[in-house]
């Protein structure tokens, strides 16, 4: 048999049981849209965590007081075991490393802000002119932090694009004395609206210079220094001269932890990648569970048309086109479900980014492909058997059958 | 010269613990063109005599040489080969593909020997025509008579233009009137030169052909040729 007719000949025997071929088109189309929505959720999520982590900066190293690792022992842990705190000198001593471009030192702390009777709770951030650019900040209007000795704080402050709606409401904010806490401070600029940042809403932060906010909250410690290196290639050996520098500052006592963006961006993505995998290899049992079903429906075909199949013998076809007849047949439902299945699942995913528009839900290439082809290799694995099944009959015995 | 040449030909079929000898010691010869009916009760052979005529079955023993060809000897697939190109069948129950209208079953013996689909569509346009179905191409079995089938059917059997057809009980599910209207489209198929071959219970029926075969407990009991 030629093989358009032994398409032409699949085709319409599918489709004389509507039924029956509408039931296994419909599981193997749900197995593959499992699998195109599940990983597009994983990958989505995957996605969602890079990006957020992303968005704290570019090529950042984080420095933070305190020492997570187990160190060997070291004279210098002997004497004291308190962590010292990270200053404004360590921050400024970064500046001196040649892998970093920009360094920022950062003290956090919670105060109210009030202006014409107005009152907010905020969060103040202590840093310096380079802070902005660092954390990838942009403004809306007016200027940054002053870029002067470190240790004088001015009395200004950078406010939150939330902050200035509350306070302000329509009229301008640049210029303005607030008052914060127990001191009056000049607002010189307003940021551009972020929204949410690693569980920081950057709307709703008032930037005031690191010796300001090291003065209001009667400290002289840091919560983080964040360091830039000059590229991705430089971030190791950025991470490396600066925790050579703070231990040289420190007596030789290893008492900060350095970390990496990359790291903890590679780390969320191996995990979340992982998970992603994971929930795909659930969604592939149900192709499976479609593979079976598609070879319980043929299987089912074959007993129905054991006649016809006799009837193809005595007019003399031989054992492979029939064979290939019923092989096209199972081959035609699981590719017409992968194929549904896929628009389905496509449909799924792009129903999840309409409803939840900040999540990237896009099944990743693998996915789409692993699923197609799965469903298509056991669409036809499990075809193979009822197939033989119908080829090896014994042409006067099915004969009988009508 | 014969047609077919069947030389002690057994047949045996095992049943639970008994063996059944549906044919035994069985000698025939037809020739090419003959008109022949097989006759005799129920189980006495005459449909595995058949079957094994249209190679659909195999002896346990003996030859069958099909024009010269000792087909005993064959693969499936070469009897495959054989039953499309030399051998049409007319079943009682017409057996007819119900999805497929009536110019698509007449043409399923040619499909199923890869005929190119202009060939098929002129081959089946003159045998719709030839069999009085032209208007009813179009129609699927369960739209036509039962007079109409058997017509399709009979068409189906003819389009590979065999030398041997094979009619099992074709009236069986016919009327008298539609039965007789069958029969002469067979009787004339044979003055075609066609070699027909008819298994039937009707008496009438069997007494039209030229030569008739009484089977009994897979024996020839008669052969009209052989008094």
């Amino acid at each position: 048999m030629r093989f358009a007719d032994t398409l032409r000949f699949a085709r319409d025997a599918a489709t004389g049981y509507p039924l029956r071929t509408a039931l296994s088109v419909l599981a193997m189309s749900i197995g593959v849209a499992a699998v195109v929505i599940l990983t597009a959720l994983g990958d989505g999520a995957r996605r969602y965590v890079v990006g957020q982590f992303s968005s704290i900066g570019t090529n950042l190293v984080i420095v933070l007081p305190g020492r997570s690792g187990t160190g060997g022992f070291n004279p210098a842990n002997a004497i004291t075991t308190t962590p010292r705190d990270l200053t404004i000198d360590d921050a400024g001593a970064l500046r001196r490393a040649s892998a970093v471009s920009r360094v920022a030192p950062l003290a956090v702390g919670t105060s109210e802000i009030s202006y014409g009777g107005r009152l907010r709770e905020i969060m103040v951030a202590g840093s310096t002119a380079e802070f902005i650019p660092i954390r990838n900040f942009e403004l809306a209007q007016g200027r940054g932090l002053p870029d002067d000795d470190w240790n004088r704080g001015a009395s200004v402050a950078v406010i939150g694009a939330t902050v200035r709606a509350e306070l302000f409401g329509n009229e301008p904010a640049v210029g303005k004395l607030v008052r914060v806490g127990d001191r009056r401070l000049r607002i010189i600029g307003v940021l551009k609206s972020v929204g949410q940042g690693l569980g920081m809403n950057t709307d709703e932060l008032v930037i005031v210079p690191v010796a300001l906010a090291q003065a209001m909250f009667n400290s002289d410690t840091l919560f983080r220094i964040l360091v830039e290196a000059r590229s991705r290639e430089a971030i190791p050996l950025a991470r490396e001269q600066a925790t050579e520098i703070i231990k040289q500052r420190h007596h030789g006592e290893e008492d900060v932890t350095v970390i990496t963006q990359d790291a903890i961006l590679a780390t969320f993505d191996k995990l979340l990648g992982t998970l992603t995998l994971g929930v795909a290899g659930i969604a592939a049992i149900s192709l499976a569970v479609a593979g079976i079903l598609v070879m319980n429906v043929m299987l089912v075909a074959v007993t129905q048309r054991t006649g016809e199949i006799g009837l193809l013998k005595a007019l003399g076809a031989p054992a492979r086109t029939i064979r290939l007849a019923f092989l096209a047949e199972a081959a035609m439902l699981s590719s017409v479900g992968a194929l549904l299945g896929y628009l389905l699942g496509q449909l799924g995913a792009f129903a999840l980014r309409q409803a939840f528009p900040l999540f990237p839900a896009y099944p990743p290439d693998w996915a789409v492909i692993a699923g197609l082809s799965t469903a298509l290799g056991t669409g036809l694995l499990f075809g193979v058997m009822p197939a033989r099944r119908a080829a090896r009959m014994d042409p006067v015995q099915a004969l009988m059958k009508h | 010269m014969a047609l077919i040449e069947l030389t002690g030909i057994e047949r045996i079929f095992q049943l639970g613990d008994s063996t059944v000898h549906a044919l035994a010691g069985l000698d025939l010869s037809i020739d090419a063109g003959e008109y022949v009916a097989v006759m005799g009760p129920s189980g006495s052979g005459k449909s595995t005599l058949l079957n094994l005529l249209g190679l659909l079955d195999r002896p346990n023993a003996g030859s069958y040489k099909l024009e010269n060809i000792d087909v005993t000897t064959l693969s499936a697939d070469e009897l495959a080969r054989v039953r499309s190109e030399r051998i049409g069948f007319v079943f009682q129950s017409f057996h007819l593909v119900p999805r497929l209208t009536a110019a698509e079953n007449i043409a399923l013996p040619m499909t199923l020997a890869g005929i190119p689909l202009k060939e098929r569509n002129t081959r089946v346009a003159k045998a719709l025509v030839d069999f009085g179905l032209d208007q009813r191409a179009d129609h699927r079995p369960d739209q036509l008579s039962g007079g109409q089938r058997q017509r399709v059917a009979i068409a189906r059997a003819t389009i590979m233009q065999p030398a041997l057809i094979l009619a099992d009980e074709p009236t069986g599910n016919l009327d008298r009137h539609t039965g007789e209207e069958v029969v002469n489209l067979l009787e004339a198929l044979n003055a075609s030169g066609v070699t027909l071959i008819v298994v039937t219970h009707d008496p009438t029926m069997g007494a039209r052909a030229r030569r008739q075969l009484v089977m009994e407990d897979g024996r020839l009991q008669s052969d009209s040729a052989k008094p």
